[in-house]
């Protein structure tokens, strides 16, 4: 008999703070359990810059706040399977969506002209720079999701529920103690 | 003995005039619910409380109950637009859950995670409503108001005041503030109203307490809704 083929699992973190990936961390020595029946592809854990073609499941943390974020999205959509939004910036824009409701222009002269200590700053225009988004999304706004962990950060318990759940073959779920938006 | 109504298959017994909704929390059985409150008049608005009666959609808060009514409510076909609902108000508002005071004790997150709410599913309207932080002892962050006109009826019925009042149509409708500024520190409204203890989300708050429970030990982290001894406490109160 073959032995059963791991799962190709990348990740990413958009427009986030890494929380999540440190709460997917936090699933601790179960994590040895995991690579018993995944491996890494493109992620901040192993450095890798592409996702491979074919790739099983990608975990995607943060929204979408700029050009870039919107591009390495895409690419994690045509490349996975499935696609995991992990946490509250993934699912509704989180913390940088509180800039929604400003101009952008407003935002950048103020941090970069009118804020205490400034002065003669120039704002960042060089051509390697992503654009920022007039405002941030939410990715499932974009491309399509199939699965979502909700939380700030989620648990690690909640993150090892849904993957192993995934892994199971069956429907992942969250029970009241597990399922969280803070 | 009293007359008796089926719910999901189980005998409800009922009072003359009762709703399926009371009837219901009266025998411990939870029907997901934001703009009913016990000592209010139902106003029938966010149909959250929806059942089946007789094969029929309608309202369990507004329903009187009767004799031998076959209703349906703890099933996937009317949970399923129950979350849909929950999901189109979370959109429609800003409920950025982590930096809210009135999170783990919000009527709205707790419903949604008693829906198995993942995803709020829409496009976002993210909304720009100014916050009205006038008042020195209560903030209004109108970015999460659910329309349930809770506090509107608190103020009206029991403080006698009518601070609130919910303006505006269809989607435009909106909560104000009775004052010509339209600011909470031109009005009567004091921290003992009942319009300030009522709402079931993080719209009206008491302010200098953040954190004071906190997040992950406020009442609906340790309880869910709509378990048996959440049903029956809320009865208690009423
Ligand atoms: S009111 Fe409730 S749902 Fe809205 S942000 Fe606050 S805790 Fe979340
Ligand atoms: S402020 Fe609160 S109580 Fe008043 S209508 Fe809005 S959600 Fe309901
Ligand atoms: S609780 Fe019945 S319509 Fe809101």
């Amino acid at each position: 008999m073959t032995e059963k083929r791991k799962l190709r699992v990348a990740t990413t973190s958009l427009a986030g703070c890494f929380g999540c990936h440190m709460s997917f961390l936090d699933i601790d020595e179960r994590l040895f359990t995991l690579l018993e029946h995944i491996e890494f592809d493109r992620s901040p854990l192993t450095d890798i810059k592409t996702v491979s073609p074919g790739t099983d499941i990608g975990l995607i943390e943060g929204g979408l706040c700029n050009a870039e974020n919107v591009h390495v999205l895409r690419e994690f959509r045509a490349n996975c399977t499935i696609l995991i939004a992990i946490g509250a910036c993934a699912i509704n824009g989180g913390l940088p969506a509180q800039r929604n409701h400003l101009p952008l222009t407003t935002i950048l002269e103020e941090v970069y002209h009118t804020s205490p200590g400034l002065h003669n700053g120039m704002i960042p225009n060089d051509p390697e720079l992503p654009l920022p988004l007039n405002q941030v999304h939410p990715i499932h706004e974009v491309v399509k999701i199939d699965y979502f962990i909700p939380g700030c950060p989620p648990s690690g318990d909640a993150i090892w529920k849904v993957l192993t759940d995934l892994l199971a073959g069956r429907e992942p779920t969250l029970g009241h103690g597990l399922m969280h938006y803070d | 003995m009293n007359p008796t109504f089926e719910l999901d298959g189980q005998a409800i017994s009922f009072a003359e005039g009762q709703t399926i909704l009371q009837a219901a929390t009266t025998a411990g059985v939870y029907i997901p619910h934001l703009c009913y409150h016990p000592e209010f008049k139902p106003h029938g608005s966010c149909k959250l409380c929806t059942v089946k009666v007789n094969g029929r959609q309608t309202a369990a808060c507004t329903m009187r109950a009767a004799l031998g009514m076959k209703v349906e409510s703890n099933c996937e076909e009317i949970n399923a637009e129950r979350r849909a609902l929950t999901q189109m108000l979370f959109v429609e508002g800003n409920h950025f859950c982590p930096s809210c005071e009135k999170s783990g004790h919000c009527q709205l997150q707790a419903t949604a995670y008693h829906l198995g709410m993942m995803s709020p599913h829409y496009d976002h309207f993210f909304p720009n409503r100014a916050v009205d932080a006038s008042h020195p002892e209560f903030l209004l962050d109108f970015n999460r108001c659910i329309l349930c006109s809770l506090c509107v009826r608190a103020s009206r019925d029991v403080d006698g005041k009518n601070v609130f009042a919910l303006s505006g149509r269809g989607i435009k409708t909106h909560l104000i503030v009775n004052a010509r500024s339209g600011r909470l520190a031109d009005t009567d409204f004091a921290a003992t109203d009942k319009a300030a203890a009522v709402c079931p989300v993080g719209v009206i708050l008491p302010k200098r307490q953040g954190f004071a429970v906190p997040i992950g030990e406020r009442p609906y982290d340790k309880v869910a809704i709509g378990a048996a001894t959440t049903v029956r406490a809320e009865e208690e109160a009423s």
